[in-house]
């Protein structure tokens, strides 16, 4: 096994992933388990029990002071002053021309004063530079490489974090967190994550996450816990159609062709971008984010495109990947409104040759949060 | 962990084996190949009396993680193709040195093999990559 070459950063977790043997690969400037045991078993352990997932790649930025939130309001689409102490909401950086920057959870921590943001990896530097040049006259911070992050995730894993954590944990909604102390260190656990299924999120200290994974991983043994490494959280994510930064969206993507209208309240605020992103709705939206099944064997990859039966290109897929659940090729990706209804047929074209797909209702999977 | 190299094969820089019977070469990818890879899910194939070149590439075998080209071991033509596998490729992860063969070809010429490896060689390509 050969370390991290150049300027690729590790997490605290480091050494326990090899110590498991997984696969270590480059991801956005992180040296990152990809996969342990294999994929397969990693996704099915998730959806089953309960995977321990180091997302400590991920950045946070924390919010401060009389003006955090009239600039969360400029800087974000949501409706930031609905969020009450212990909330969260998920949200988007929006750029100047109606595109999104990045998308992120805020995490209020007290209204009006304080709120910490989760934002993507890859994005950590060019956020960092967004909300400062659009700051409002908050505090406004990095600590992204003060915190690692472990997520919990699995129908089994609200047991598991009752007996580590607290006996709270299950008792708490959905989206909601708090700072908890563990091993005399405070932690912030949030009722969030991005498999579908229930469990939390844990942004912890660095120098407490070796011993919160080892912990988990103990004393979750007899309930099935397993590692779970980046290529699984990517067939979780995608099962349930949740977006990807640079797969389903990027700075030119429009949020309501992306289907994150919701996520957008222009009746309530004024924010970057506002006008233009609203044009896009109000000339009619041109396509639709969907998900769709092939069927037949093989894999839609980002960036093929999508056929009408007479040959015309109606999309183009943003991710895909063999469906560990279902054992079905699934896809998602932009298409033309006339064929974005569920039941409505087209060909993928995979290197030449036309896969029958079909439109259908997403998320492609059940799951413990979302039946 | 140890693959199943049989010593009378040989071996390409892009894991294909080829077994040879007199000018019969049968073509598969080995044990670390298919590691690699992970879940294979779908694989492309010549027909049978298409013409394979030494090095180019053949067909495509897709996995969860990415779709590769399978490169001809030896120049020749296809005589027999392994159908079982369009249907079901799961013998390529589960038996990749047996059930798991490509297709055969009738070789065009023998001299063409110098260009592959023999087992140390190719063990030695293994234990660099790992």
């Amino acid at each position: 096994m050969t370390g991290p070459t150049g300027t690729v950063k590790s997490t605290a977790l480091r050494q326990v992933h090899e110590k498991l043997g997984a696969k270590m690969v480059d991801f956005a400037g992180w040296y990152m388990p990809v996969q342990y045991e294999g994929l397969k078993e990693e996704h099915l352990a998730t959806r089953t029990n309960v995977g321990l997932f180091d997302v400590s790649h991920m950045g946070e930025f924390c919010v401060r002071g009389p003006k955090s939130l009239e600039t969360l309001e400029w800087m974000t689409t949501n409706d930031v002053s609905r969020l009450k102490a212990g909330e969260s909401q998920y949200s988007l950086f929006p750029n100047p021309q109606g595109g999104i920057v990045d998308d992120l959870f805020i995490y209020c921590v007290t209204p009006g004063e304080d709120y910490f943001l989760c934002v993507n990896a890859a994005n950590i530097d060019k956020d960092f530079a967004f909300v400062t040049a659009n700051n409002r006259g908050a505090e406004i911070t990095n600590e992204s490489s003060q915190w690692s992050q472990i997520a919990v995730q699995g129908p089994k894993a609200l047991e598991l974090l009752a007996r580590v954590i607290s006996p709270e944990v299950p008792k708490m909604a959905s989206l909601s967190h708090r700072k908890i102390s563990f091993d005399g260190a405070q932690v912030i656990l949030a009722r969030t994550g991005y498999t579908g299924e229930v469990g939390a999120e844990i942004f912890v200290p660095n120098n407490k996450a070796v011993g919160l994974w080892t912990t988990l991983m103990e004393r979750g043994q007899d309930l099935g816990v397993k590692p779970v490494g980046l290529g699984a959280r990517d067939t979780l994510r995608t099962e349930m159609k949740y977006s990807l930064y640079g797969h389903e969206i990027d700075d030119t993507t429009n949020p309501y062709e992306a289907g994150l209208g919701w996520v957008v309240k222009p009746a309530k605020k004024d924010f970057i971008g506002k006008g233009p992103m609203l044009k896009v709705r109000e000339n009619g939206l041109k396509r639709k984010l969907i998900g769709f099944v092939l069927a037949e064997r093989g894999i839609p990859r980002q960036g093929y495109s999508l056929l009408s039966f007479d040959n015309k290109e109606i999309g183009r897929v943003t991710s895909g990947t063999l469906s560990p659940s279902l054992n079905q090729s699934i896809g998602i990706g932009y298409v033309d409104n006339a064929l974005a209804e569920i039941g409505c047929e087209f060909n993928v074209d995979i290197r030449g040759r036309g896969a029958k797909a079909r439109v259908v209702a997403t998320p492609f999977v059940g799951t413990s949060l979302v039946p | 962990m140890s693959y199943q190299l049989p010593e009378d094969f040989y071996y390409t820089k892009d894991h294909e084996w080829a077994q040879i019977d007199e000018n019969i070469v049968t073509i598969g990818i080995t044990e670390f190949a298919q590691e690699q890879l992970g879940e294979i899910v779908y694989v492309e194939l010549p027909e049978e009396g298409a013409k394979v070149n030494q090095g180019e590439s053949f067909g495509v075998v897709e996995s969860v993680k990415a779709a590769s080209d399978l490169y001809a071991p030896v120049s020749g033509t296809v005589i027999e193709v392994n159908m079982a596998l369009m249907e079901d490729p799961s013998a390529l992860n589960d038996d990749p040195m047996n059930e798991g063969w490509f297709i055969r070809i009738e070789m065009d010429s023998e001299k063409e093999l110098a260009n592959l490896m023999r087992v140390p060689d190719y063990k030695k390509l293994v234990s660099e990559k790992k």
